[in-house]
């Protein structure tokens, strides 16, 4: 992994380093090369990190409070928002965090999706990316469920009902899954066991996700292979670090404004009211991060395809690698991918919005066309666009100027600085 | 920095869609100010003790307040009765406890440690008194509600005879707040119901107003530590992060790069 | 560069360093408080005990706070033997007088304070009571004779509400 051979300054230090080369793991973080151009949207790795740790460690606290019993778990949220010392704010930062998590992996995403940062020879990290994101769907999923609110009870009931839609054996694995003929106590205890465990698992993932990165270094907005060392690029502490940090606390002021002001904004009213088996809420709607999903799901008419639909919609991902065949990285240098790009985007906004109005009329027709774009980017525009598009000439390194001298050259140099 | 704007337009469309799905259903609430919006929102203590007494005067005989205890009555940031006051109304409540030792149940006056006595043995009883409706509990009732303390203000101020061509079964009523219009709670409320200790004249206006202030409380008991070290929190945050962005230009001042 | 510039750039990075740990400190206090009792359990009272069935030589024990409380009406004997031992046979020198306020009741912690395990009744070498945890003996008063319990079982805050009524707490 490490470029030069490290060796501790300390006796001590290299006796232990000789046992456990935990100094040399440190040593190769602190000097690991980093693209000196990195913009903004990199600091999100960092940020996600953040809120990965803020999740976990909240969580513990919770759960050090919580109890896991459908006739108690309401009743030991309000206990902790009322009694426990400063319970509300641990449970607010972890209901909010939650949304924070999702906020910044989407931007994440889809900084990956701009600079091509899944392409070769970064396929592996942008797939446990994927996984990544999936189970922090469960871990999100099954976390909602956990006050016993209205919503908790009637989500957990639609969702698990998905996979009733499987030929012959689906109404046995619903069964299966919650432990009786309906969403009831065993169905509570065990995702909380499984949301206590998720969490951990993502951890493990994420250890992954950085070593793969690690491998071939960090992509950048030029796109560009680069050589590491050099003078393109900076070691990570401090230059990284600060950067990242300011990110972070930026993030923290978003943050925290949520927290403290507006804390139940992102919630559903219905889950302030105990689960009650016998109403069902006028309006289900998954958090907000889950509505473009559930846009697709709904707008497909049969029960097992929209249910492959959405299922497809996620795992597409996986294959993006593949899918998109244009050999440029960086969108800066695809001026027809870049448009398309931001359609994407406004697709996904779209898919969101509507995921969130009832299905009928309008909304279901804009639900439908705004799906079918979506598999289309993917599966037709992606692999046709990279042997069709003219691209932009590439710079030599991200500091040096273009081979050639290409008149492009201002252009694309500006567009890189407007996204730093 | 564009990008922390561009974040930031993100941010607000996201608001945006969850206010959007919240309010499905577009009623325009009556409007009032309440003190306990904004940065810096507190309660008003009077209107608290007022609602208080509004709800035990008049909600209480039905609603229950489970979640809460008479000893958050003299807690900050409530009603802030004195520790003598919320003694005194705790025990004007009989309590059931017990067993005692002889297995069996009795009643004693309440003390600050008792929960807010409820009308009801259970849900099942409170159905049965009320022509099938439960009454819901009002403990969290303001955010179990899209439109929060205006929903509740208008509701109590929304009762109207029927519109022509709208028939009402026994013991439903017409409010034009409710979802539906449709309602099994009777208007409860009429001017100089309650003789407020304060002398503040009971209008229909200000009993809704105070006890949905007091209603607010009920949810939300911390609000008031919340907006304080919200607002520490957060002009700490904005310290912090001039300093990190002031030391991270003189980091980066030392190779000649833009960040 | 100038012996000036340098003095400024440590006192930013100094600052920013203080400040962040001024954060980190304020962020954690919330996740250790929180483990400390909360509200609910702070606000439960006192307990009130209906002593009028105990006669004379009987203990009852009553839970308060989670822990046993004995509650012991002593015979006239019993009173006599724990006053007359001698302060200095004492390990943890304490007058009966200053344990039981009306010499026939005896309200004390049921709880060793060894390691805290709950003694039992006219049992050990004193007439009192043993911890059969770790062989601690206390006498009729309560106090520590024999044994590796450092101190006398603790008095707890009581009153007499009225003749038939003791309130802990």
């Amino acid at each position: 992994m490490s470029d030069h051979e490290y060796t501790p300054k300390s006796k001590f230090g290299k006796w232990f380093n000789d046992r456990l080369p935990l100094l040399t793991l440190a040593n190769h973080l602190t000097d690991y090369p980093t693209p000196k151009n990195l913009n903004y949207w990199w600091t999100f790795g960092g940020i996600l990190t953040f809120c990965l740790i803020t999740q976990i460690v909240t969580g513990l606290v919770l759960a050090m409070h919580y109890i896991a019993h459908a006739d108690m778990a309401f009743d030991s949220v309000e206990h902790i928002m009322r009694d426990v010392n400063y319970g509300w704010l641990i449970r607010y930062i972890h209901a909010n965090g939650a949304s924070m998590f999702f906020l910044a992996v989407y931007i994440h995403i889809f900084r990956s999706l701009f600079y091509g940062s899944y392409k070769a020879p970064r396929e592996i990290i942008w797939i446990i990316g994927i996984i990544i994101y999936l189970l922090m769907m469960a871990a999100a999923f099954m976390g909602y469920v956990l006050p016993w609110g209205q919503m908790s009870f009637w989500g957990a009931t639609v969702i698990t009902n998905l996979f009733s839609a499987i030929p012959l054996v689906g109404e046995g694995i619903v069964t299966w899954l919650w432990g009786g003929y309906s969403v009831d106590n065993p169905t509570l205890t065990r995702f909380f066991t499984l949301h206590y465990l998720i969490p951990f698992l993502i951890l493990g993932l994420v250890v992954l996700h950085i070593w793969a990165l690690h491998i071939p270094g960090n992509n950048n907005p030029v796109g560009i292979d680069i050589k590491k060392p050099s003078k393109d690029t900076v070691p990570f502490h401090p230059y990284i670090v600060i950067k990242d940090g300011f990110a972070l606390l930026m993030f923290m002021i978003v943050f925290a404004f949520f927290v403290f002001y507006t804390p139940n904004i992102l919630g559903h009213a219905d889950n302030y009211i105990e689960a009650d088996p016998l109403v069902t809420p006028a309006h289900i709607v998954p958090e907000w991060y889950l509505l473009p999903f559930y846009a697709i799901l709904r707008s497909v008419p049969d029960k097992l395809l929209g249910v492959v639909a959405m299922l497809s919609a996620i795992f597409i991902l996986a294959a993006l690698p593949w899918l998109d065949t244009s050999k440029i990285r960086s969108a800066v240098f695809r001026p027809l991918y870049r448009q398309f790009y931001w359609i994407l985007v406004a697709d996904v906004l779209i898919l969101g919005y509507v995921g969130a109005m009832p299905a009928e009329g309008l909304y279901l027709l804009v639900a439908r066309i705004a799906t079918a774009y979506y598999f289309l980017h993917f599966l037709v525009i992606l692999p046709v666009l990279g042997f069709k598009e003219r691209t932009l000439p590439l710079p030599l390194s991200i500091t040096e100027p273009v081979l050639g001298g290409s008149p492009n050259l201002a252009a694309a140099k500006k567009k890189v600085s407007l996204n730093s | 920095m564009k990008n922390f704007f561009r974040i930031l337009f993100l941010i607000s469309l996201l608001i945006g869609f969850q206010y959007n799905s919240n309010a499905a259903e577009k009623v325009e609430y009556l409007k009032t100010d309440w003190s306990f919006k904004g940065l810096f929102g507190k309660f008003d203590r009077a209107a608290l003790q007022r609602g208080y007494q509004v709800y035990t005067e008049v909600c209480s005989s039905c609603h229950s307040m489970k979640y809460l205890s008479y000893r958050n009555l003299a807690e900050k940031g409530g009603p802030e009765f004195s520790e003598e006051q919320a003694k005194a109304i705790a025990a004007s409540f009989e309590v059931k406890d017990g067993p005692n030792a002889d297995g069996d149940m009795f009643t004693r006056p309440g003390k600050l440690s008792d929960k807010f006595v409820m009308p009801y043995e259970n849900k099942k009883a409170a159905q049965a008194a009320n022509g099938g409706a439960y009454p819901p509990d009002m403990s969290v009732l303001v955010k179990a509600r899209g439109g929060g303390v205006d929903y509740i203000y208008s509701l109590l101020q929304g009762y109207e005879d029927p519109p022509p061509g709208v028939t009402l079964d026994d013991g439903v009523y017409y409010n034009k707040y409710m979802y539906g219009n449709k309602i099994k709670m009777a208007n409860q409320l009429s001017d100089g119901l309650v003789e407020y200790s304060d002398g503040t004249n009971a209008t229909v206006e200000q009993m809704s107003k105070d006890v949905t202030t007091f209603l607010m409380w009920a949810a939300e008991p911390h609000l008031e530590s919340r907006h304080q070290m919200g607002f520490k929190a957060i002009v700490y945050l904005i310290i912090l992060t001039i300093l990190v962005y002031f030391s991270m230009k003189k980091i980066w001042s030392r190779i000649k790069t833009e960040v | 560069m100038s012996e000036k510039k340098t003095n400024r750039r440590d006192f930013l990075f100094t600052a920013t360093y203080a400040v962040g740990a001024v954060g980190v400190g304020a962020t954690i206090w919330p996740m250790i408080d929180q483990m400390n009792p909360d509200a609910s359990v702070k606000a439960l009272a006192s307990t009130e005990v209906d002593v009028s069935t105990v006669t004379p030589g009987k203990t009852i024990t009553v839970l308060w706070r989670g822990k046993p409380v004995f509650i012991r009406r002593r015979t006239q004997d019993e009173i006599a033997e724990a006053r007359l031992v001698k302060l200095e046979d004492l390990k943890h020198p304490e007058k009966d007088e200053d344990r039981a306020k009306d010499p026939e009741w005896l309200v004390m912690l049921g709880v060793c304070t060894h390691l805290g395990c709950v003694p039992l009744d006219q049992k050990g070498d004193y007439n009192g009571w043993f911890c059969p945890c770790h062989g601690s003996h206390y006498d009729i008063s309560g106090r520590i004779r024999k044994g590796p319990a450092p101190t006398n079982m603790e008095i707890p805050k009581y009153e007499f509400v009225n003749s038939n009524t003791i309130k802990i707490g």
